[in-house]
């Protein structure tokens, strides 16, 4: 029982019609640019089939800015509405999709990539290997989460959108309620995207445990890499629980089983658990890792050690249990008891302990530090007072009773956006502006970056200030409109206009990408920042094999102590020594095609058309077995030419301090 | 690749890469445990909301069940032949062996189908209640992951018989042996908290 063809176009509606015409437009405009320039073949060989983790990267960072976009445009879509009481400009049902597919597209699609993106270029150097464990797998993953997101990002023009919110509860989610397909793109392209990242976190796990080089010991490693470690174990322990949650979901909507249907013995309750039991650890899956690059900026900006080092291990390590169960506070109303409550209760306000111990130790960090305020350090500046107030109202929100007040409001909205917003994209652009010039060899422009950061920062708290007092004054969310007797008016406006200027914000920002592309400086030092870790060891951007002899490592903070001694910067001749590396293919992306053009049979529903694809994925994965392409090697005569010309302009490394 | 071969270890630990791929693939059975474990939890929230549908007193047959035990146990067992060949550098023993715990693997196949083509005759689908639907989706997920199996040391074994016993189908023989000793445990799992549990109650 599949969709009937006229339905398989979204029409009649100009915003929608708007957005084809614009897809359309784009498209073209891309195909014809490349050709023009004649670039097809660079873009396949250089990035399509790369395996190279810095280019994977670079890869995910491209798509998680795209989705930043497509998210931000929900936002203010969303803020348009409700800017005044009884606003005809999206009626429910758009709001809903809109809501839905906001919440999906910002954590899904954008925090995790855009991390993910962070941790692809930069652990591998941060630990000084040559490459993740499995560079081939790498690129699957990548092409897996692209996959999943474009099918989810098409369902607003074909088919329809999922409308049933970001947590997709039931019976909401289920056929009887949601009889379109829109939510069989959410279960579809979370799943598809959901295999990647399972398979990022293996291979994170394993790159991190053997791939560390001579010396560096678990307790030597850079925060930023014991993050990415914990939030690997995460992603490992949490991702398959949502992977049988999306499964069952499938059965439930596609082959009318009864998991989650009261009809037929099913409980809808077991969806919320499920979902919350993957999805609070997600919170953290994405925060861990934005906490790991505040602390290297921070470091690095105050040119002191990381205060307290082993309280923030130990810290991280409680953070990830706990995050393990705190499920319930998602759901405190839903008749779970008072004794269930409690214990979750507890659980919930006791992970503000290790935080409190994370904030303290940056606090302490920066004291009696040279700090240094550049854009990156800006960013974590603002983060500390910022996530102060997300995570006080978390406490709030953490009490079971008290909840019974605040839930379902705007208090909770503005609460989350709090702990997610400074906590997470503050994270990745601090993260960006940091590890740019080791991406592209020059920086972005500092200037615009101020302009960048006052703007959003501003905007993010015009933005959300305001709804934790509509919240309290018992605005609900998920509303797509409220009356004017309501008196909930002028804050809306003022959160409407907080939009406005984080859009400015954003916009800003690609324009500072814009210009240092264009205009920036590229005759800069490998260590622009007088930085700690050994990322910034090598040049920028960085040789494709990342270090001709991988760095012996004998402390915490590496690099920094190799410039104060003078000691295993220089590249003698005797030590260059062959390397191996591993070859491009063209099977990764091959799989993300496979698995989005199957996935997409599967949304609407026509299975014996989906079927014939997924023999298509069985293909690659058995051409994967037989592959025995060994990579290939890179000549001593070649390493000395790449490592001459970098050393050679840059002189001594440790003289290049700006 | 692999010029030399240090005798002091097993084949399938020679190089690097192949030990990053053993620990690798460790690190995925953990990610498997959990989505056992979470389809397990579902069934047990499920496991006696029947919907006015069959029980599993109605359906199961613990002879067959019996069998299926019997020849996955053992399968398990001549899998650990096999890898015992495999490090004896014995290769026809070792792709014997193989062969033989594919036709128990096999053997289990077609009696869980037979098993499936029973219930759907008394009247149990899927679709009949959230038991049934719990069941099937656990019972169908092991026995994909078996089909899955069998297809995957298929591949390994025409790699054998290709290339002979080399640190790389070394390696790819001892992952396939580790997946296959993990769905025996699985399976015992099943046995017991659905069948034996199911029988008992």
């Amino acid at each position: 029982m599949g969709i009937k063809w006229d339905e398989f176009f979204i029409t009649g509606d100009p915003l929608i019609l708007g957005s084809q015409i614009a897809i359309l437009l784009t498209m073209i405009g891309a195909v014809a640019g490349i050709t023009y320039l004649k670039k097809w073949k660079y873009l396949w060989t250089e990035w399509l089939t790369t395996v190279d983790h810095k280019k994977i990267g670079i890869m995910y960072i491209i798509s998680a800015v795209l989705m930043f976009f497509r998210g931000g445009m929900d936002g203010l879509l969303m803020k348009a509405q409700t800017a005044r009481p009884e606003m005809e400009f999206l009626n429910s049902q758009h709001y809903n999709e809109i809501f839905t597919t906001h919440g999906v597209i910002m954590i899904l699609f954008m925090a995790m990539p855009f991390l993910i993106g962070l941790m692809n270029v930069v652990i591998p150097l941060q630990i000084g290997a040559r490459d993740v464990a499995f560079p081939q797998l790498n690129a699957l993953s990548f092409w897996l989460f692209f996959s999943g997101a474009m099918l989810f990002n098409i369902s607003f023009v074909i088919g329809g959108s999922p409308d049933a919110g970001w947590t997709s509860y039931f019976p909401l989610a289920g056929k009887e309620f949601s009889p379109g397909i829109g939510n069989n793109f959410y279960a579809v392209a979370l799943q598809i995207a959901g295999i990647g990242t399972l398979m990022t976190g293996i291979n994170f796990i394993v790159t991190i445990l053997k791939m560390k080089t001579k010396g560096m010991t678990l307790m030597k490693m850079p925060m930023f890499t014991w993050t990415t470690f914990v939030t690997s174990i995460l992603i490992v322990a949490a991702f398959p629980i949502f992977t049988v949650a999306l499964a069952l979901m499938t059965f439930d909507r596609l082959y009318g089983t009864h998991f989650f249907t009261v009809s037929g013995g099913g409980m809808d309750m077991l969806w919320a658990n499920l979902f919350w039991l993957w999805g609070h650890p997600e919170v953290y899956i994405v925060a861990l890792p934005a906490f790991g690059i505040f602390s290297e900026v921070i470091a690095t900006f105050s040119r002191k050690s990381l205060f307290g080092y082993k309280s923030m291990v130990f810290s991280i390590l409680g953070i990830a249990l706990l995050s393990m169960v705190v499920w319930v506070h998602h759901f405190y109303t839903m008749g779970s008891g008072p004794a269930v409550n409690s214990f979750f209760s507890i659980t919930t306000m006791a992970i503000a302990i290790p935080t409190g111990v994370k904030m303290f130790n940056w606090l302490f960090t920066m004291r009696k530090g040279r700090i240094k305020i550049t854009s990156a350090m800006l960013w974590a500046l603002a983060f500390v007072p910022c996530f102060v107030i997300g995570g006080v109202t978390g406490v709030m929100l953490a009490m079971g009773a008290a909840d019974y007040q605040y839930h379902n409001t705007l208090f909770l909205v503005a609460h989350f956006h709090y702990v997610l917003i400074p906590g997470v994209v503050f994270a990745v652009f601090a993260g960006l502006y940091y590890w740019w010039p080791k991406m592209f060899g020059f920086m972005l422009n500092e200037k615009i970056g101020k302009w960048h950061f006052w703007l959003f920062v501003i905007g993010f708290n015009v933005t959300f200030m305001p709804m934790f007092f509509l919240g309290l004054n018992g605005a609900v969310r998920r509303a797509y409109t409220y009356s004017a007797e309501s008196g909930f008016a002028p804050l809306f406006m003022l959160s409407a206009i907080g939009s406005i200027i984080l859009a400015a914000g954003f916009a800003v920002f690609c324009y500072n990408i814009y210009w240092s592309i264009r205009y920036a400086d590229r005759n800069i030092s490998s260590d622009p920042w007088d930085a700690r870790t050994l990322e910034w060891s090598t040049a920028s951007p960085v040789q494709f094999y990342n270090f001709a002899k991988l760095p012996e490592v004998k402390s915490l903070d590496p690099f920094w102590h190799m410039k104060k001694k003078n000691e295993g910067l220089t590249l003698y001749d005797s030590e260059i020594e062959e390397i191996h590396m591993p070859s491009n293919s063209w099977l990764p992306i091959y799989m993300g095609v496979i698995f989005g053009i199957a996935g997409f049979l599967l949304v609407f529903e026509w299975h014996i058309a989906a079927a014939v694809a997924a023999i298509g994925i069985f293909a690659g994965l058995i051409i994967r077995s037989f592959d025995y392409n060994e990579g290939f090697h890179v000549t001593k005569d070649e390493i000395h030419r790449i490592e001459n010309a970098w050393r050679k302009t840059e002189g001594e490394v440790h003289d290049h301090v700006s | 690749m692999s010029a030399k071969v240090d005798t002091s270890l097993p084949l399938e630990y020679q190089t690097e890469q192949d030990r990053m791929n053993i620990l690798g693939f460790w690190v995925f059975l953990g990610a498997e445990i959990v989505l056992f474990a979470t389809l397990f939890g579902v069934y047990g929230v499920l496991y006696e909301r029947y919907a006015g549908g069959p029980t599993h007193k109605d359906i199961f047959v613990i002879k067959d069940v019996m069998i299926q035990t019997v020849l996955l146990l053992t399968s398990s067992f001549t899998m650990g032949i096999a890898i015992f060949e495999m490090r004896r550098h014995n290769l026809k023993g070792l792709i014997t062996w193989l062969v033989i715990t594919l036709a128990l693997g096999a053997g289990f196949l077609f009696m869980e189908i037979n098993e499936f083509i029973h219930y759907a005759h008394e009247g149990a689908t899927m679709q009949t209640s959230a038991f049934l639907s719990s069941l099937f989706v656990l019972l169908g997920t092991h026995g994909a992951h078996v089909t899955l199996g069998i297809g995957w040391a298929t591949m390994v074994i025409i790699q054998l018989l290709k290339r002979g016993l080399t640190p790389t189908t070394a390696r790819k023989t001892f992952i396939i042996g580790l997946y296959w000793h993990f769905l025996d445990v699985v399976w015992i799992f099943i046995f017991t908290f659905v069948y034996l549990k199911g029988l008992v109650a």
